[in-house]
């Protein structure tokens, strides 16, 4: 018993690895490829054979990434949420990751449903599904900076 | 005015201001 919190701990950060290592494929290289690809035709290779794949690892962990960071928090996630007394740093982390779950669930994963052809969708309702997608996906990245800087700053951050 | 999210380092720099901010607000918290 003595071992779960370093299980969950552990489990959290390789789920958040996969997450966020995925979230920064997609932002800092996926998106300048595909306009590269869609130039020259080859744009298919991507979206058909690499985006869903990556797309269901990505929503996966971030599910485990959230499910193992509620256990970790164990008897203190209410204490983090409502940002009680020694518990601000990881209220802010856990708050902002909770964000970029319900991100990727309630919005990027609807709105690329859409894009990839998985539900039906006229051209415009594809293009404005990219576009949300997109903003989604860039607000997530946006905010995995902050969120990573407080997951660490509760042990290892004086302020 | 143009949405910092449409280029790759204007969303960087948006997640660093917004660390900075967050900063400040959970010093603040803290009491400190």
């Amino acid at each position: 018993m003595d071992m779960l919190p370093g299980i969950y701990r552990w489990i959290h950060i390789m789920a958040g690895v996969m997450w966020i290592g995925l979230l920064y494929y997609f932002n800092f290289v996926q998106v300048a490829a595909l306009k590269a690809a869609q130039a020259d035709s080859t744009a298919a290779g991507i979206t058909k054979h690499v985006a869903p794949r990556a797309l269901f690892y990505f929503r996966w962990a971030a599910l485990v990434t959230w499910l193992a960071g509620a256990a970790l928090l164990g008897s203190n996630f209410v204490a983090a949420f409502a940002f009680h007394a020694g518990f601000q740093k990881i209220g802010i982390g856990a708050w902002l990751g909770t964000i970029m779950l319900l991100n990727v669930w309630g919005v990027i994963w609807p709105n690329q449903k859409k894009i990839l052809g998985l539900v039906q969708a006229t051209d415009e309702q594809k293009n404005k599904a990219r576009r949300v997608a997109f903003l989604a996906s860039r607000t997530n990245t946006a905010l995995s900076i902050p969120m990573l800087f407080f997951m660490v700053a509760q042990t290892h951050i004086p302020m | 005015m143009k949405n910092p999210l449409d280029s790759l380092w204007g969303t960087v720099i948006t997640g660093f201001v917004l660390t900075a901010i967050l900063y400040f607000v959970v010093k603040s918290l803290m009491g400190g």
